[in-house]
């Protein structure tokens, strides 16, 4: 695959490759030199962004920020190395580049933000930029739709949780993190906190694709792999993680909270670790073990006790080294002998002794086998799943035991077997990694036994800090490679035990999770097309029923929906009686005589097929509005109507010249459905009106133009006060749009051929 | 007199709602006439009706000596007069232009953007919901 494009001759991708290393490299270098002082203490800077909003561009540097903001720019700087030198020569490698620094300014924004509004701006960021590198090879139908299933999934989750974070920031008076923290027993116990709880974890499980939401995650595996090793398993996923436990002190500690986390938390690790025995592509079998380290994750935020927050830690940190390794490790051995199937892969430590060092210590680590810091992590959650109350205890342990079991055979599926045994056929000859592309995994492989020997030192830096970030209190943490035989240990070596008794029977388990997927009904790829198809299908649907190109159709559909939503208004509010006490002063004749002409013109104008007597009526109508101006003191008004009046009969019957008689009227021209929909609306406008005129009158505006008119504007007609005064750029723009449609008239009158005349219309 | 002038306003709003229902557009035309008549209406009862009193100040006076029409609905409604004008004559053009280029004032024949063609309308006429070349058409749309 790394193989098949037109090469650019690139040193290490040329320009952009050096800026891409070089970013993360300072920034990594800047956190390490900030890491002492925010061990001891916390910090919050910021700058106003939209104060009228409350929104800030803040930053809280604090434990749980740090470790992150080192991840993201350490593994950035091994990974962007690893770029430079795996797709240095594609053509599209400074796009490529842009691409992922955009990621990386999200994700370090999203770890590093105080406020919860800019927190989902980098968020989406982040979302953004996954979708443009999952679909980085544009060629492919498979990438494309990997990286739209991702943004949607993702997309989707992100917008109910700023619906969360809304409605948190409501309760809270505040978006600010740092506040919203130290609120937690008043959020708690509010009467929206499910609801916010719920939101949150919408956004924060997609992100982190749990079941069900967890199929986008495998997909996504379309992306370069550098892009797989960053985003899909060290950092971006693990920004639902981050979430989760950046909310723990103010929405975690109920019951709520414990169940929902531990239980999908708990699923998904064990599910993704079967399903990661049933790949035989290395890239997929790691994809599903990353959603069990996602799982992990969830189960021991939601359980929530010091021990499993400290646990929840490590395990972030271990996960994160491990994995990064083994990815870039999958991404050689591809790029070396052009295939990641873990059944055609064997013997390769011969010709490629160091990716196979780096994927040894990357896969010890996974399997939690002493002395690699897998060992602590895995040590660390058994005692803080034994250490829980009843049900909780069994349920955490358990789910833990299992996926750690399946993570240490498919640590040998994924390092033993392609590197031990007699060197096999594959589609390139291979050959050892080039030196930027195994300095991250060697590096990364090499602090794993690090960590392990030297627990203090992470305990001390990292996850202490972090720990207290996320438990809301400052306990010690003391992280330590031998706690002494303790059930723990037991476990530990039962883990052991099962787990190479299924590696060595994978091939057999593999085929019969194989036969039982053909079976099986439950296919979430699927379901997810069927859904896209549905939505697809209903907006077809409706597109047809309401925007169905017809005018008819159009004007229908707004004045049904005009009476709908105003009478059911009306009818709710019980709001039609508000009209039976106006006044009943007798009317002047003249006054009903020039009501009933504008009726009987308006209902001819309807009745007849002539087209001049059509436009005779219309005038009378609009002269008996002229008219009623007049008699109810606005001279001005009646002055314009009338010239208007006039201009539009002139207008009429010129256009008309050219245009075809109106059709006879039949028994066809008929149309009750839309008399019915006429005589509502003209029904809802008239108890409108009603209600209007029953209703309290505000005349502050007009007394206001009155006391104002003369002193002020030097006026006597008041109208005209305020058209030329007051409202000028009303006036203006009145004027404007009055231009404006005299251009754009002659514009469709230029040259305006006459066609064939249309006989039906006759 | 309000009463009767909502009902007068309620009797040309539902004519012309009618008259825009059709599919002649010149009919179409004399629905908009209406009912910006209908609508300046509205707008000028709303603003209470009174008979005799100009909104004009007298000479030497500095504001009304009593009650006089409310202004405010006045000088909204002269402005949609002339904005109402405006549109009408815009649509005339257009309905003239129309009718030069297509022979026809038929607004369901109008379809040079969207050709109809046949039971197509109902379904992904917007071009939604085609099958995608490159997955299996699902039943529904190998049916159609």
């Amino acid at each position: 695959m790394a193989d098949d494009y037109p090469k650019v001759d690139r040193v290490m991708g040329g320009p952009s490759g050096w800026i891409s290393i070089g970013f993360p490299a300072v920034l990594f270098l800047y956190f390490l030199g900030l890491l002492p002082q925010i061990a001891q203490a916390p910090q919050v800077h910021g700058i106003d962004w939209v104060p009228s909003l409350g929104i800030r561009l803040s930053v809280l540097l604090d434990g749980l920020s740090m470790t992150f903001a080192l991840l993201i720019t350490g593994i950035g700087t091994a990974v962007t190395l690893y770029s430079a030198r795996y797709l240095g020569q594609h053509p599209d490698y400074p796009r490529f580049v842009c691409y992922l620094l955009m990621f990386m300014v999200g994700m370090l924004g999203l770890v590093l933000s105080d406020n919860l509004i800019a927190l989902f701006v980098f968020w989406e960021i982040t979302t953004i930029a996954s979708y443009l590198l999952i679909g980085f090879n544009a060629d492919s139908a498979k990438s494309r739709r990997s990286a739209l299933q991702a943004l949607l999934v993702t997309g989707t989750g992100g917008l109910a949780m700023l619906g969360g974070m809304i409605i948190l920031g409501t309760v809270a008076g505040t978006f600010e993190l740092s506040q919203i923290l130290t609120m937690g027993d008043m959020i708690r116990t509010h009467p929206w906190y499910m609801g916010i709880l719920l939101l949150f974890l919408a956004g924060a499980f997609t992100k982190s694709a749990q079941v069900p939401f967890h199929f986008w995650l495998p997909n996504a595996m379309a992306a370069p792999t550098p892009v797989s090793a960053y985003l899909h398993s060290a950092t971006m996923v693990k920004a639902g993680v981050f979430l989760m436990a950046r909310m723990n002190p103010s929405l975690g500690g109920t019951d709520a909270w414990f169940w929902i986390l531990t239980l999908f938390g708990g699923v998904t690790a064990v599910f993704a670790s079967v399903m990661a025995m049933r790949q035989t592509d290395i890239k997929q079998v790691l994809a599903y073990t990353t959603l069990m380290a996602l799982g992990t994750l969830t189960m021991f935020i939601g359980a929530g006790t010091h021990y499993a927050i400290m646990a929840g830690m490590t395990f972030l940190v271990v996960h994160s080294l491990y994995k990064a390794a083994l990815f870039l490790m999958i991404g050689i051995v591809d790029h070396a002998t052009g295939t990641r199937e873990a059944t055609v892969l064997g013997g390769l430590s011969k010709v490629m002794p160091l990716t196979g060092l780096a994927a040894a210590l990357a896969a010890l680590s996974m399997a939690g086998v002493p002395p690699m810091v897998g060992f602590i992590g895995k040590e660390f959650m058994y005692k803080a799943g034994l250490g829980l109350g009843g049900l909780g205890a069994f349920w955490v342990t358990v789910m833990a035991f299992a996926a750690s079991v399946m993570m240490f055979a498919v640590g040998g599926i994924v390092a033993l077997k392609p590197f031990r045994g007699n060197l096999r056929p594959t589609p390139h000859a291979p050959h050892e990694g080039p030196w930027p592309m195994l300095a991250g995994p060697l590096v990364l492989g090499a602090l794993s036994l690090m960590f392990g020997l030297l627990p203090g030192v992470l305990g001390h830096y990292l996850v202490g800090p972090a720990t207290h970030a996320v438990y809301g209190e400052v306990r010690t943490v003391h992280l330590y490679l031998w706690g002494g035989f303790n059930t723990a240990l037991l476990l530990s070596l039962l883990t052991f035990v099962a787990g190479w008794l299924i590696y060595r029977r994978h091939e057999a388990i593999r085929a019969r999770l194989a036969a039982f997927e053909a079976r099986s009904p439950i296919d979430f790829d699927a379901g997810w097309d069927r859904l896209l198809e549905g939505f697809k299908g209903f907006a077809a649907w409706q597109a047809a029923l309401i925007q169905n190109g017809s005018l008819q159709r159009y004007m229908a559909v707004t004045f049904t929906t005009f009476v709908a939503l105003v009478g059911a208004t009306y009818v709710l509010r019980g709001a039609f009686t508000a009209g039976v006490s106006l006044s009943t002063e007798s009317v002047h004749p003249i006054q009903w005589t020039v009501l009933a002409l504008i009726c009987a013109g308006s209902l001819l104008v309807v009745w007849t097929h002539s087209r001049m007597t059509a436009v005779a009526a219309m005038g009378v109508v609009g002269i008996g509005v002229a008219l009623i101006f007049i008699m109810f003191s606005a001279p001005d008004v009646a002055i314009t109507q009338l010239l208007v009046e006039v201009l539009v009969v002139v207008l009429v019957s010129l256009v008309m010249l050219r245009l075809p008689y109106l059709p006879r009227r039949s028994r066809a021209s008929w149309r009750p459905g839309h008399a019915l929909i006429a005589a509502g609306t003209g029904l809802v406008t008239t108890f409108l009106m009603i209600s209007v005129l029953a209703g309290d009158f505000d005349r502050r505006l007009t007394t206001y133009f009155e006391a104002t008119s003369y002193p002020e504007a030097h006026g006597r007609n008041i109208v005209n006060v305020i058209l030329v005064d007051f409202r000028t750029l009303d006036t203006f723009g009145e004027i404007a749009v009055v231009v404006m449609a005299a251009i754009a008239a002659f514009a469709l009158l230029r040259g305006a051929a006459p066609a064939k005349r249309d006989t039906e219309e006759m | 007199m309000e009463l009767l002038l909502a009902i007068t306003i309620g009797v040309l709003v539902a004519t012309s709602v009618y008259l825009m229902l059709d599919r002649n557009v010149l009919r179409f035309l004399f629905g908009l006439v209406l009912l910006s008549n209908a609508v300046n209406l509205l707008i000028f009862g709303a603003g209470r009706l009174t008979a005799g009193a100009p909104p004009l100040i007298d000479a030497g006076a500095y504001a009304p000596a009593s009650v006089v029409a409310n202004a405010l609905p006045q000088a909204l409604v002269l402005t949609a007069i002339v904005i109402g004008f405006g549109l009408l004559a815009f649509a005339l053009a257009l309905v003239y232009r129309t009718y030069m280029t297509l022979g026809t004032v038929n607004s369901d024949e109008m379809r040079v953007a969207e050709p109809m063609d046949g039971q197509d309308l109902d379904t992904g006429r917007l071009g939604l919901g085609k099958p995608d070349p490159a997955q299996p058409a699902s039943g529904r749309e190998a049916g159609i």
